[in-house]
């Protein structure tokens, strides 16, 4: 059962280093399997670079099964590209038709400032989880596992949203660069576990505090964010962030 | 030369940790302050380790080569980590789990550190719960339990098929409060390049920038290699693209002895490969095996059929399928270890009754699970492994079985360590995958992620300060050192060569080659010719790469051709250094198959009187052959026996 290859013209952002001017470059490559996921393609065209002596493309990949969150590629006007629920490592060709034009460009916001073409510094997600995004424990001593009772619906929720990878495709595709969806994954799923309620107000006070230092936007609500999670974390925790927010603002 | 001591605690075997810890030297906490540890790596180990370190008072510098600690590759484990919490009172105890670690990885691992993994698994489930990791719970709000291979209770714990991302997350987090206290320093796109030894010891690194391409120093009183194991030398592996073996190698080479490095573990339950561009295998959690069933067809003419697609699997009859795991395990069935049931698969397939359209797959099938407890319950269980498995297939599990074939998953062995989890170099130590300790010739399912952290919470923060301990006299480690300036010119050259050569093949080039001889010959089935024929070819390959590799790029820049190369520079050479372990084990146990040494059923056949030791193996210099240095492995506590599955 020989499938039939696809030809696809490429337009890539190609951009030198942090401070260069980039530019869209148009690349060719023909005969590419429908079960080819979108990053072997790739692979398949720096293959063809390198043979061409040229330098390959760069773009951050990692575990290749959409869970590490490394890959970001925003592909003709979507994070991720066009489908549902799903990370670019597991966008697969089939999704193209033979002589599709394919525009890619790297995450564009001011607070994920572009490394070399596709790949971006996020780091900013990091900063914003050491400002408050964990329990205060110490190694050892914890007791009995079993001591803390939690009620399924809730661990469930707290599931749902600490499902969160980390690729920033939120604010990628939101018009404001909003990070906001990302820190209420953070916050609601510890605010959903008692584990996380004595430091609740600080610890959201303190993400968002560092959100907002960050140069991230503010949310208006669009629900793009929701719409372009690849594990599609709700708009409903970022109702329950303002809660907390609040909240703590409120009561401090 | 070395000595090979594993410092083994005395006392019965239950009592030796406790033993330990109560006589181990400490370091109080004003020279805490005063002593630097470098942690390679934030999988679950390093982010573990360093976050204890750094709570405890020590100053810790932590590096990875992602940008951020977030992505280590502990990030993908799906299935769960075990305990012997016996939360469902079906038998499980301390004592059965360090039997059961002991049985799966056939009798090759140590007893002493097996039965302190055992003992400290459920401060981790402790610990986790307490960080805030959403693990999955029952309707009474306590914590549920599922079953893994090779173990007859329920004692693994799970968080959907987000297992390894929730744990990780959770150090993550630990980790994340430390670099905020300022106790921890990270590294973000920072690569190891050399380890730097001044008169035997340990005391820091040399790194490369990986955005700048600038090589870096940093001195330390001790190092932790955490950087996760080496199955990438097989290019096709479940690991992640950015996985590999050339930390260790480099310590391998500053004087590490290399411990067991043909044991490697081929998961049974992956996604076949499907194409030559193809760049990595998904796995598919070893927990689908407690409700899915593994069959292939009895009669050959319908495998045929189904490879041409005349048939659909769904066509075949029930008494025409040959579940041959049931059939030849009665007693665990589906879930015998990975290492019984990937071979299994291949004896299936090599007979001639594999499917998809290579002949190389075996099905996985949910049709009764799904008519005995409904959709909705599978797809609560595993519904995001069911999407994952669609995506890539193109195919609905729901309706139609899984496809899955054997591929390479994790490396039991690695860097030396002792009881301390310390090499044979002093200040080095090395933990999780990377190290070689706990999981003998093959690894149960859910227990990686229970020994990384278990080194990482509750073993190197004892162990790394009684080594400490002696060095509270040795003054913050100066980089203007010779020894320093020595590592930094040869990383340098190294690079210089590699991106002179301008040869005619790009870096993948060479790495397909090495993973196609290496799965060829030092694959699922071995045997002495061809472990000569892949030590041979291998040459080859590592001897075309340094004339004719083609490194695009400069030097000074982010430049990921320039990292591939220097990493599979290392994989040619750790190549050759597991055939050359495979080669010498002259039995089959556990992941290691001598095709030579088999029961007359087709199991492994091992030769206890002449092969129960570890192997170590020590550099000799460039060209050199390693020398083999022998840990015997005495088993005080358990039984010695065939490993059976059957009844």
């Amino acid at each position: 059962m020989e499938k039939k290859g696809l030809n696809l013209t490429l337009k890539i952002w190609r951009q030198e280093n942090a401070k260069a001017k980039g530019q869209f470059v148009t690349y060719q490559v023909s005969n590419i399997s429908p079960d080819c996921s979108f990053l072997e393609m790739l692979d398949i065209l720096n293959e063809q670079l390198v043979d061409k002596i040229e330098k390959p493309i760069c773009f951050d990949h990692d575990c290749r099964e959409g869970i590490c969150g490394m890959c970001s590629l925003y592909i003709n006007g979507r994070p991720h590209g066009n489908d549902t629920g799903i990370t670019t490592c597991q966008l697969h060709m089939r999704h193209f038709k033979d002589g599709d034009t394919i525009y890619i460009e790297p995450w564009r916001s001011k607070a994920f400032p572009i490394i070399k073409d596709l790949v971006v510094d996020r780091s900013a997600f990091d900063k914003i989880i050491q400002a408050g995004g964990y329990t205060s424990v110490n190694t050892g001593g914890a007791q009995d596992a079993n001591a803390i009772l939690i009620p399924k619906k809730n661990a469930d929720l707290a599931m749902d949203a600490a499902a969160c990878i980390g690729c920033g495709a939120c604010v990628a595709t939101c018009k404001n660069a909003s990070a906001m969806l990302f820190v209420s994954a953070k916050v609601s799923q510890l605010a959903l576990l008692p584990q996380g309620q004595v430091e609740a107000r600080e610890r959201v006070t303190a993400m968002v505090a560092k959100m907002d230092e960050l140069g991230f936007g503010n949310c208006t609500n669009t629900r793009a964010c929701e719409a372009e999670c690849p594990k599609q974390i709700k708009i409903s925790n970022i109702a329950r962030l303002n809660r907390e927010y609040l909240g703590a603002k409120f009561c401090s | 030369m070395t000595q090979i001591d594993s410092k083994i605690p005395q006392g019965p075997l239950a009592q030796k940790w406790t033993n330990y810890k109560a006589s181990q030297k400490l370091v109080n906490p004003a020279n805490k302050r005063k002593l630097d540890i470098i942690v390679l790596g934030t999988g679950l180990a390093g982010a573990s380790a360093a976050a204890s370190f750094g709570e405890m008072g020590f100053n810790v510098k932590i590096f990875c080569i992602q940008d951020s600690p977030r992505r280590a590759h502990s990030i993908a484990a799906q299935g769960g980590i075990n305990a012997a919490k016996n939360y469902q009172n079906d038998g499980d105890s301390v004592y059965r789990l360090f039997y059961d670690t002991i049985k799966g990885g056939d009798y090759r691992a140590r007893e002493a550190n097996v039965y302190r993994l055992a003992e400290v698994s459920n401060n981790i489930i402790d610990q986790c719960v307490a960080q805030g990791v959403p693990f999955a719970r029952d309707y009474g709000g306590q914590l549920d339990n599922r079953s893994f291979g090779g173990a007859q209770v329920s004692r693994t714990f799970y968080a959907r098929g987000q297992t390894g991302q929730q744990l990780l997350l959770g150090a993550y987090s630990s980790l994340s409060r430390q670099i905020k206290k300022g106790s921890v320093k990270l590294f973000p796109r920072e690569e190891m390049l050399d380890l730097v030894l001044v008169d035997g010891k340990t005391r820091g690194i040399v790194t490369r920038n990986l955005v700048t391409g600038a090589i870096e120093k940093h001195g330390a009183h001790a190092v932790v290699l955490a950087t996760g194991g080496y199955g990438n030398v097989y290019f096709l592996s479940t690991n992640a693209m950015g996985s590999n073996g050339a930390a260790a190698m480099r310590c391998f080479k500053k004087g590490a002895f290399f411990g067991n490095p043909c044991f490697v573990q081929i998961h049974p339950t992956c996604i076949p490969v499907h194409g030559d561009y193809q760049s990595k295998l998904t796995l598919m959690s070893e927990s689908l095996r407690n409700d899915g069933r593994i069959w292939v067809p009895k009669k050959k003419e319908d495998a045929e059929a189904l490879r041409a697609g005349r048939l659909k699997p769904t066509d075949i009859k029930e008494e025409d399928r040959d579940y041959y795991l049931e059939r030849r395990y009665p007693a665990f069935g589906n879930l015998v270890p990975r290492d019984v049931a990937s071979r299994a698969a291949k004896e299936r397939c090599d007979a001639g009754f594999g499917v998809n359209e290579t002949g190389l797959a075996v099905y996985l099938d949910f049709k009764d699970a799904i008519a005995r407890l409904g959709k909705s319950v599978i797809e609560a269980r595993y519904g995001n492994l069911f999407q994952m498995y669609e995506k890539i297939t193109a195919d609905n599990p729901y309706e139609t079985p899984m496809m899955i074939y054997p591929a390479i998953h994790y490396s039991m062995g690695g860097i030396w360590v002792d009881y301390e989890l310390q090499t044979t170099i002093p200040g080095l130590f090395a933990a999780g995958e990377a190290n070689f300790s706990d999981h003998g010739a093959n690894r149960l399912g859910a227990s990686a992620l229970m020994q990384g952290l278990a080194d990482g919470y509750f073993v190197l923060p004892y162990t790394i300060q009684n080594y400490l301990s002696h060095e509270i006299q040795t003054p913050r480690i100066s980089t203007d050192r010779p020894e320093f300036e020595e590592a930094a010119k040869a990383a340098k050259a190294r690079i210089d060569r590699l991106m002179g050569i301008q040869g005619s093949h790009s870096v993948d080039h060479f790495q397909k080659a090495l993973g196609h001889i290496m799965w060829e010959y030092v694959g699922m089935g071995r045997t002495k010719e061809g472990l000569e024929e892949g030590i041979r070819r291998i040459r080859q390959v590592r001897e075309e790469f340094w004339k004719d590799v083609r490194v695009t790029g400069t030097a000074d820049e982010f430049n990921p051709e320039l990292e591939k190369a220097l990493r599979t520079a290392e994989h040619l050479e750790l190549g050759e250094l597991m055939a050359r372990d495979a080669l010498l084990r002259e039995e089959s146990c556990g992941g290691h198959f001598r095709e030579e040494h088999q029961t007359a059923d087709g199991e492994a056949l091992r030769h206890d009187d002449q092969f129960m030791y570890v192997s170590c193996w020590e550099y000799k210099g460039a060209g050199e052959e390693p020398e083999l240095h022998k840990e015997p492995l005495i088993y005080e506590n358990i039984k010695i026996a065939q490993r059976n599955y059957k009844d």
